[in-house]
């Protein structure tokens, strides 16, 4: 029988303890398990970006990474990055400038230019294409949310 | 980019952000797979690992006798034929009988989890008998010795062959002064949408069939569940959740569809069914590998005398989309040019391979790749500009094609001064040094297909309902399918718009055919039109109530009442006035919440003709796009850096939508053009991921220029027409002229990839031919 041993880590800010057995997959955990369906399955093979969540404040993509790898660190999904009430400032531009189209794609991003942002509050544009370049995103052919990020550097400052 | 807008509506134009776009940034917009279902079982499928093979005996007795598998489905039990065309159902739920590509679905399975369904797929046992493999619809036009399908013509692999003409194509090319032909051929291409396929069926007690699935259409796959399974209409409910982008790939009602329902059928509990990414790429339907060629005849003056055009089509092994595929990859060629004399022949052709469909642009991309480099080879040979050329042969207004298409608006010409102006072309076409250069395609495509696919019973093409209720806020309902292109956000700006209150009083639902009207999907680029009129309609009639209550309470004659913001006042005596709510409690005294139905249809179009419907549309987008590059010679590689892109959708309702659908179409387009490829090692699909099959980055996309120049249609919403699938097309072709400009060598052959740049180039050089100088 597949050991389930409880993993203990910090989710959104909260720690958290849940049964998981060794070969748990973290996008599963979080999905099936815990419910948080914004972070999305877009591949499952690390190819797209949709899943992805920072794990000790790092993007990282939760459908490569094996639950118990963040035993004792701090995980944050799109849910633990938005406010509880209304939208980041990140938020708010990507909504403004029409950077989210069809949406799956979108709290990727967000979790990505997020961690960009806090780490460069002022990136140029190579640095944000770059920090987007293992996201895709079929919609939008990525302008507006290069400029979402842009505005709210701009703005948020 | 913001232009402000000063025209006589308030919302109309404006860049208005979509109204579910608060819930998509926070993770919070529920797409089907996030919808969870208690008790809910895991369904998988079994997909052929033979290109063709007769299926002469199964044995699914170890699967079902796994602990934990609550049931396993074979062809047999549901061999109905379905298919997205009436007239072309030749596709069942399972495979019944034969396998027809490497993919097909073979059986299904419903279990606790994930690893037990897989375990039972794994114990299935299949007797088969491999038979030919069809890669190259070349080898499939004459009798074959086992047809992919019985329906194939005369024993062939042929599903469908087009044959027209128009006026008299070979005296037309007897009295030509200049004549170009181009042979395109074109590999095939897929949506690559981020949300997979996925659906959720759950049988209830009471006799119903609830569907959750991400589709674009979800009245024919409501049409198909019911034909397939044998349940009546009524007693099935389709919804569609929020759908992770489509672009046609979610427009078939698709097999895994039906067998989820199936396996829901079969073991009375909620089962969800996860197409994995490998496997959404063997369900494909995406654009057809076609082989094309385009023969052009113009007179001295460059005045197009005519089209004589052949396409091969490799179908793929279902039909789809195919029989509008095979017209539409010739009369799609009627505009943005009048063209006198026309001759056609279309062949699709099955293969064993995954089947192709309708993708975003369907049917007009590749003939158009072909016309515009050929009219481009044409304005070099009559010493003509590129943009001389297409101004001098545009159709005009309120005209009629030579195949009795009806064009009402175009605003075409606008589109060609526009990306002439804007892009600077007339210090750039052939003075750019070596490897760099600028290149003209244009487009032209549907705005709504005035033919619905499905014709009984007669109805409106779309219906929107309205209900407002004394808390102020506006029911929308209707099936239209928001697939991320913005059209809850339209219907919502509409309504909005003519009742003169504020968009977020418009709540637009969740499409759910119990309560929401048919409209009929999102495809062939109709829901702006069709929608957007319906909408109006709505609206108005609850319109009409709102001032007729404002009369009663201010006293003042009906006529003489206008919407303002939130609020209906007399024009005479503009202080008098009622606030929207104030006006709708008075209403509701006699009725309660108010209600209105709005619908849309389309009027009898086109000629009598065998296959007079194909392509006819209540109106058509234009476009005229010009395309700078810059090519590294030694490598290759090159970088578009700036397409400016004329597109004339008439009225543009969201510019921000607008702007979107433009600059996607356009990433999509280079996709195409650039390097996207399905490719096959004979039937076998050799990229089935989003690693293998590349999508362009970030750093590819160029700045897009997006000029907006469409005059109003006189019945489109608005004066609205479409955006959503026009903006592709023109892309590939600006591109392909662009190289040509920059080093010299006609590119024929999609996608261009470096590698041939390269040999196109060492070819060049080698017929010594110089170019700029190199
Ligand atoms: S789902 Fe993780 S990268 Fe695609
Ligand atoms: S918005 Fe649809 S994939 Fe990015």
């Amino acid at each position: 029988m597949p050991s389930l041993a409880p993993l203990r880590f910090r989710l959104n800010g909260h720690p958290a303890e849940v049964p998981a057995e060794a070969a748990r997959i973290l996008l599963d955990l979080l999905r099936e398990d815990l419910h948080l369906t914004g972070t999305k399955r877009g591949c499952d093979l690390g190819t797209c970006g949709c899943c992805t969540v920072l794990v000790d404040g790092r993007p990282t993509l939760s459908c490569l990474t094996l639950a118990r790898l963040v035993e004792g660190r701090s995980v944050t999904t799109i849910e633990g990055i938005s406010p509880p009430q209304g939208l980041s400032p990140l938020q708010r531009a990507f909504v403004e400038t029409g950077a989210t189209q069809c949406g799956f794609c979108t709290p990727g991003f967000v979790v990505t230019a997020t961690a960009l942002l806090r780490d460069h509050p002022h990136p140029t544009r190579e640095e944000i294409l770059r920090a987007i370049s293992g996201n895709l995103c079929r919609c939008t052919g990525y302008t507006k949310i290069v400029e979402a990020i842009e505005t709210a550097a701009g703005g948020g400052a | 980019m913001a232009e402000p807008t000063t025209s006589e509506y308030r919302l109309i134009g404006q860049r208005v952000p979509y109204v579910e776009g608060p819930l998509k940034v926070t993770g919070r917009a529920e797409y089907t797979d996030d919808i969870q279902r208690p008790g809910t079982l895991v369904g998988r499928l079994l997909r052929s690992p033979w290109p063709h093979a007769r299926l002469r005996a199964v044995d699914v007795s170890a699967a079902r006798a796994l602990p934990g598998v609550f049931a396993v489905l074979t062809g047999e039990r549901y061999p109905t034929t379905f298919g997205v065309l009436p007239i072309t159902h030749d596709e069942t739920a399972i495979a019944v009988d034969k396998a027809r590509y490497i993919g097909d679905i073979i059986a299904a399975v419903a279990a606790t989890d994930e690893r037990t369904a897989e375990r039972a797929l794994a114990l299935i046992r299949f007797d088969a008998e491999p038979l030919p493999e069809y890669a190259d619809p070349r080898g499939g036009t004459d009798r074959v010795p086992e047809p992919i399908h019985s329906r194939g013509l005369n024993g062939s692999n042929i599903q469908k062959e087009v044959v027209q003409h128009f006026g008299d194509v070979d005296a037309a090319f007897a009295r030509a002064a200049h004549s170009v032909r181009v042979r395109g051929n074109f590999a095939g291409v897929t949506h690559a949408f981020t949300e997979p396929l996925v659906t959720i069926a759950e049988s209830t007690p009471d006799g119903r069939l609830t569907v959750w699935s991400a589709t674009q259409v979800p009245h024919y796959l409501h049409r198909s569940l019911s034909e397939v399974l044998g349940i009546p209409m009524h007693r099935i409910r389709v919804i569609k959740p929020e759908v992770g982008g489509g672009f046609g790939g979610k427009s078939d009602p698709l097999p895994h569809e039906i067998a989820c329902a199936a396996l829901a059928l079969e073991t009375g509990r909620p089962v969800k069914l996860l197409v994995d990414r490998e496997d959404v790429f063997y369900t494909n339907h995406g654009r057809h590998p076609t082989q094309n060629e385009v023969r052009i005849a113009t007179d001295a003056d460059g005045q197009i005398l005519a089209y004589d055009i052949e396409a091969l089509i490799d179908g793929g092994a279902w039909s789809s989309f195919g029989t509008v595929t095979t017209y539409y990859n010739g009369v799609l060629s009627m505009g943005p040019y009048r063209v006198p004399n026309f001759r056609y022949r279309g062949r699709r052709v099955y293969t064993t391979k995954p089947p192709s469909g309708a993708m975003r642009a369907h049917g007009g991309t590749n003939i158009r790749y072909s016309i515009e480099v050929a009219l481009d080879q044409l304005a070099e040979r009559a010493h003509l500009d590129p943009f001389d050329l297409r101004e001098r042969n545009a159709l005009p207004p309120n005209s009629t094609t030579v195949n009795q298409f009806r064009i009402t608006s175009t605003s075409f010409r606008k589109c060609l001064a526009a990306a002439r102006a804007k892009s600077g072309w007339d210090r750039k076409f052939r003075q750019l040094p070596y490897g760099r250069g600028v290149g003209l395609g244009c487009g032209f495509y549907i705005s709504g297909s005035n033919s619905p696919i499905h014709f009984t019973p007669v109805m409106p093409q779309s219906t929107v309902h309205l209900k407002v209720d004394m808390d102020g806020g506006i029911a929308a309902h209707s099936m239209q399918a928001d697939i991320g292109q913005g059209s809850n956000t339209l219907l919502a700006l509409i309504v909005a718009e003519v009742l003169g209150v504020d968009i977020e009083r418009v709540h637009v639902q969740r499409v759910d055919s119990d309560v929401s009207p048919v409209d009929l999907g999102s495809y062939s680029s109709r829901v702006t039109f069709m929608m957007g009129n319906a909408a109006r309609s709505a609206a108005e009639k609850i319109r009409a109530e709102l001032l007729t209550a404002a009369a009663e309470l201010t006293g003042r004659p009906v006529d003489e009442m206008q919407v303002g913001h939130e609020r209906y006042f007399s024009r005479v005596d503009p202080e008098v006035g009622v606030t929207f709510l104030e006006a709708l409690h008075r209403a509701m005294a006699r009725s309660g919440a108010l209600v209105a139905s709005g619908s849309f249809n389309t009027s009898p179009l086109g000629g009598t003709f065998k296959g007079a419907r194909a392509g006819t549309a209540p109106a058509y987008s234009f476009a005229a796009y010009v395309a700078e590059l810059e090519v590294d010679v030694e490598t290759g590689v090159y970088q578009v850096e700036t397409v400016w892109a004329a597109f004339d959708c008439g009225r543009a309702l969201n510019r921000l939508a607008v702007e979107g659908q433009i600059e996607g179409s356009v990433h999509m387009g280079l996709g195409q053009v650039m390097g996207e490829a399905m490719n096959y090692r004979g039937t076998r699909l050799m990229n089935p991921s989003l690693l293998e099959y590349k999508i362009p980055m970030p750093q590819q996309m160029p700045k897009v220029e997006i000029l907006l120049v469409g005059d109003d249609d006189p019945e489109g919403p608005f004066g609205a027409k479409e955006a959503g699938e026009g903006p592709l097309i023109a892309t590939l072709p600006a591109v392909g002229n662009a190289l040509y400009d920059a080093v010299g060598v006609r590119f024929t052959d999609l996608p261009i990839t470096p590698d041939k740049v390269l040999k196109g180039i060492d070819q060049r050089r080698q017929e010594g031919r110089p170019w700029k100088g190199a």
